[in-house]
């Protein structure tokens, strides 16, 4: 049943931020585990910076992220002549738009705790399963992934939670269009901003209760040993 | 505690300088700006504080947010709406004082598009299907998006427009949207792509205005502007051949 203290355009928002959230986490946590498996095990001199990259979405305001990403997306980007000359269009005001700029928002919410998982498990299994005559593929699958199941576990609620609590690189780069950019924090926005303050309450009162709950079962789920 | 001979020092040093040197008796005013007014309130409140001696603090920003803020206590002397209706508002529910209320100035909407030569005079290029997107302020929050609706209505074309709108959130936005090429036309403010009497760059229609209601922007004294010489004054300088001057110069009538 849906509560009538919502609107149907509150629940095309909602539907469609959870749909972005969960695409982003899937596609965060196939790109992130190679990158995670190199940034933990490389000796490379290309690890510094490449893992500060990674780390720059926590420290620049979603603003910069928005703008750039707007702007190299734009008919005049060298992003957006890539897409043109693949002859899929132009990102911006697009939901895949949408995805490819929550990727970039989240990325360290998954790589970090996913590099943190490998590192701790260090090499010394490994190297126990290699001795066994286990492969690489296998030592991978069959040792590395499972060890660091909690970091995995860790690295997809928060990409999840995180980009369901994306505001400035939604609105920047959203084009505010319904059902297709205008995720809940944006609609909030537009709560707020037209005075319809009750819609606004429901809305960001079910952020802090989902919020809260994401965060109460990520601790449920840590290794219980750690307590 | 032994600082405290210093501090007394000083500040009574700083109390006298405030009695003896000239200008001391200028004041300062806040202002809430509505977006679309940025930069012909910049060279104004330059010009302000040259001419009076008294110095206009600027926030920019959406009128609705403005009112939400207003509303909450935000110590703004004067408000600079981009419509009529948020000033009258505030005057009825006692946030700001009615009598001061005047138009500052009559915004006048453009079709822009940041390509030379795409936007014809008439604005027939909104019957063409080879552009994506079009950006428009978000019609329920501010004035000049409401009027881009309105000539589309006029004009028959919201159905076959609607779906290729992108929503700024202010006229800033919406202007952003545009400018950096994203949706190839845009509903914006005159003022914003105009500069000396001059279109910047890019191609625009202007839209004439029997095709939506006029864009009053009112002025209103807040309720912490209240008394205030730096306020009044401000409020009497926005009247003045000087800044009306500048407010022309942006496009904007009276």
């Amino acid at each position: 049943m849906i509560p009538s203290f919502l609107s149907l355009e509150d629940w095309a928002a909602i539907t469609l931020t959870l749909e972005l959230a969960g695409i982003t986490t899937v596609l965060l946590l196939a790109l992130c585990t190679p990158l995670a498996w190199w940034l933990a095990h490389t000796r490379s001199r290309w690890r510094g910076p490449v893992g500060a990259v990674v780390a720059l979405p926590l420290v620049l305001p979603p603003t910069v992220i928005g703008f750039y990403l707007l702007v190299t997306m734009g008919p005049n980007g060298p992003i957006g002549h890539l897409t043109e000359s693949l002859g899929l269009g132009r990102l911006p005001f697009t939901f895949p738009g949408l995805v490819i700029g929550s990727i970039v928002y989240s990325l360290p919410f998954a790589v970090q705790p996913l590099q943190r998982a490998f590192e701790s498990a260090g090499r010394r299994p490994l190297e126990v399963a290699a001795t066994l005559g286990a492969g690489p593929l296998d030592r991978f699958f069959t040792v590395a992934l499972p060890l660091a199941r909690p970091g995995f576990v860790t690295a997809a609620v928060l990409s999840f939670a995180h980009t369901v609590g994306e505001f400035g690189v939604v609105l920047m780069l959203g084009g505010n269009i319904p059902g297709v950019t205008r995720v809940v924090s944006v609609q909030i926005y537009d709560h707020v901003e037209a005075m319809e303050y009750a819609q606004a309450h429901w809305l960001a009162g079910g952020m802090v209760v989902f919020s809260f709950i994401v965060l109460m079962l990520l601790q449920w789920l840590q290794p219980k040993e750690r307590r | 505690m032994n600082h405290s001979p210093l501090l007394h020092r000083t500040l009574s040093a700083l109390g006298l300088a405030a009695l003896v040197l000239p200008g001391a008796h200028a004041g300062e005013v806040s202002v809430a700006v509505a977006a679309n007014f940025t930069a012909p309130m910049q060279k104004i409140a330059a010009q302000f504080e040259q001419d009076t001696g008294h110095k206009a603090v600027l926030s920019f920003g959406a009128t609705g947010k403005f009112y939400a803020q207003i509303k909450n206590g935000a110590p703004f002397g004067i408000l600079l709406a981009a419509d009529d209706t948020t000033p009258e508002k505030i005057a009825r529910e006692g946030l700001g004082i009615g009598a001061t209320r005047f138009t500052y100035a009559i915004g006048q909407l453009v079709l822009w598009s940041k390509q030379p030569g795409y936007v014809d005079a008439e604005g027939k290029v909104l019957q063409k299907t080879d552009w994506q997107h079009i950006a428009i302020a978000n019609p329920k929050l501010a004035p000049y998006g409401l009027a881009a609706m309105q000539t589309l209505d006029k004009l028959g074309l919201t159905a076959q427009v609607q779906p290729r709108v992108v929503t700024g959130e202010n006229i800033g936005q919406t202007y952003q949207f545009a400018a950096s090429g994203n949706a190839q036309l845009g509903f914006v403010a005159l003022s914003q792509v105009m500069e000396d009497g001059r279109l910047r760059e890019g191609s625009a229609w202007v839209v004439p205005g029997n095709l939506h209601e006029p864009i009053r922007q009112d002025a209103i004294v807040l309720k912490p502007g209240q008394g205030s010489e730096a306020a009044a004054a401000l409020m009497q300088y926005l009247r003045g051949d000087k800044a009306r001057a500048v407010i022309k110069s942006y496009g904007y009538s009276f």
